[in-house]
């Protein structure tokens, strides 16, 4: 399987899956320093991110979340990439601030929780591995 | 998206790696919303200044930026920090607050950004014209500069509005399009509305319109018939808040609104609906109010004026805080107003507000004129609420 999307930000990583139908709003709704979504209610609450192929519709909530992507950057604790159907101004800023490869206009339900995925920022495409 | 040959090299890295992020930043935005080009902006104010909000990773990053060689290509203003500048003690913030916050300020500083911190750039110097394309952050300034002078600017974050600080740029979409700026809902106010609390429920009730249609945001405002500068400014704040507007019209008063006529869809709004929107605000279980604060957005040189003749010769018994910008605190400190206030026992700080100020835990109860530091208050610092008019609100700090 090759899906093909939109590059926000380059780079070429391979991961894990996490996927959800929600929004994610990374200030306030993950936590910094452990990557933990703690979102009151999320389909996710309770998993980390960190080191997943997050695959999710869009983001929300504050723009100070650009900063949260970029200080889990530094704890190693990011995200491998992040697939999006419509990224919005806040992931798109903390991918490119914290160098974490990013694609959107992706039909998310072809991709299966738990899949292994080798996702090319550079060239646009997501492929099972 | 097309580059010009400065730009391509922005994006090269030619000019070092901060203006580099900045470029990636902007055609990003560019390539998400659909921009053909970037256009030259000559105005930036720049949100994401308190440490409250910014914590450790804001800093490292803007620190990083510093480092990266970062300069500001145009007039660069800051929004609120979380304490005053020159005097951190005056709200009670602690010392390793101010230290964190200072580091904020120094790497902005290093940026050749100007750190004079306020949310009205506006009021001290930066000023653009009608029709000028500038990149500002801080939602009511935005508001202000669209509507109030017809300048064009879309909805920054932090983030972005220091990118277009450090390449002079600002992707040509949004708010910076003509065609973006019409309204598509009217607003008819059938009220007199001459304080700012009202303006403020005003920009309560559109800004609740514009969410439940969520398509375009901008809205054509009828039935004004005199607006103070002050007026404006809380109406913004509110607009912006509640609404997440960045442009209104405001027939007879705002420089664009003669282009524009009203829409098919519009609402009413009598002045009972104003007063309860007002009422809304006041939290029915408010506890006594312990907590009195003017000056969201930054007070006027004209307000502060108001407040020193309020309180000559008075005792408030309340903790009473009233915030502008340094700019502003200057003037009135030469007018003498700064002296009454502080013998009246009341705290005139400069660079920071009750909204972005660490102040969590310290209060119960919140008495001002502002809608929207009445949602700040409420959400970010678990506060209940009054809102009164501004004269009220200095006679609760003397009850």
């Amino acid at each position: 399987m090759i899906l093909t999307g939109r590059k926000i930000y380059g780079g070429k990583v391979t991961g894990q899956a996490l996927v959800t139908t929600q929004g994610i709003s990374f200030f306030g709704g993950v936590d910094p320093e452990t990557g933990v979504i703690v979102e009151k209610g999320h389909a996710l609450e309770g998993q980390s991110i960190s080191g997943k192929i997050l695959v999710f519709p869009t983001g929300k909530g504050s723009t100070v979340g650009s900063y949260t992507l970029y200080r889990l950057k530094k704890v190693n604790k990011a995200p491998a990439a992040i697939v999006n159907r419509e990224c919005e101004t806040i992931t798109a800023v903390g991918c490119i601030i914290s160098e974490i490869p990013c694609l959107d206009q992706i039909v998310l339900d072809q991709i299966k929780n738990g899949a292994m995925l080798c996702v090319d920022g550079d060239s646009g495409t997501i492929t099972e591995l | 998206m097309e580059l010009t040959l400065s730009e391509k090299q922005m994006l090269q890295g030619e000019f070092g790696p901060a203006t580099r992020k900045a470029m990636e930043i902007l055609v990003a935005l560019g390539t998400i919303y659909q921009a053909e080009k970037m256009i030259p902006v000559s105005s930036v104010q720049v949100s994401g200044v308190s440490y409250d909000n910014l914590g450790e990773a804001g800093l490292d990053f803007l620190s990083e930026m510093a480092a990266g060689g970062g300069k500001a290509q145009v007039l660069t203003t800051l929004n609120p920090a979380g304490m005053d500048i020159e005097d951190p003690t005056s709200l009670g913030i602690s010392p390793e607050f101010a230290g964190q916050q200072q580091r904020v300020i120094d790497a902005f500083g290093r940026m050749g950004i100007i750190t004079t911190c306020t949310c009205t750039p506006y009021l001290t110097g930066n000023l653009p014209h009608y029709g000028e394309h500038i990149a500002w952050a801080e939602s009511s300034a935005v508001c202000y500069a669209n509507s109030v002078l017809g300048a064009r600017t879309n909805r920054e974050g932090g983030p972005s509005a220091l990118a277009a600080a450090l390449t002079g740029r600002t992707p040509a979409y949004g708010l910076h399009l003509a065609e973006n700026r019409a309204p598509s809902l009217t607003i008819q106010v059938k009220a007199q509305l001459t304080e700012n609390d009202e303006f403020g429920a005003l920009g309560l009730l559109a800004g609740r319109q514009i969410e439940m249609r969520k398509q375009n945001r901008v809205v054509y405002i009828q039935g004004i018939q005199q607006a103070s500068l002050e007026n404006l400014k809380s109406f913004c704040a509110s607009l912006a808040t509640y609404g997440g507007a960045g442009l209104f019209h405001m027939q007879g008063i705002t420089p664009e609104a003669n282009l524009f006529a009203p829409t098919a869809d519009a609402v009413e709004f009598s002045q009972a609906d104003i007063q309860s929107a007002a009422r809304s605000l006041n939290d029915e279980s408010a506890a006594e109010i312990d907590f009195v604060s003017l000056g969201c957005p930054h007070l006027s040189i004209l307000e502060i004026a108001r407040v020193a003749e309020l309180l000559r010769g008075q005792k408030v018994k309340k903790t009473f805080w009233i915030t502008t910008a340094r700019p502003t605190r200057q003037m009135a400190e030469r007018m003498g107003y700064t002296a009454i206030i502080e013998e009246a026992g009341a705290v005139i700080a400069a660079d920071t507000c009750c909204v972005v100020a660490p102040i969590q835990g310290r209060f119960h109860t919140l008495a001002t004129d502002s809608a929207k530091a009445c949602y700040y208050a409420y959400g970010k610092n678990k506060m209940k609420t009054r809102l009164m008019s501004f004269d009220e609100v200095v006679y609760e700090a003397l009850k």
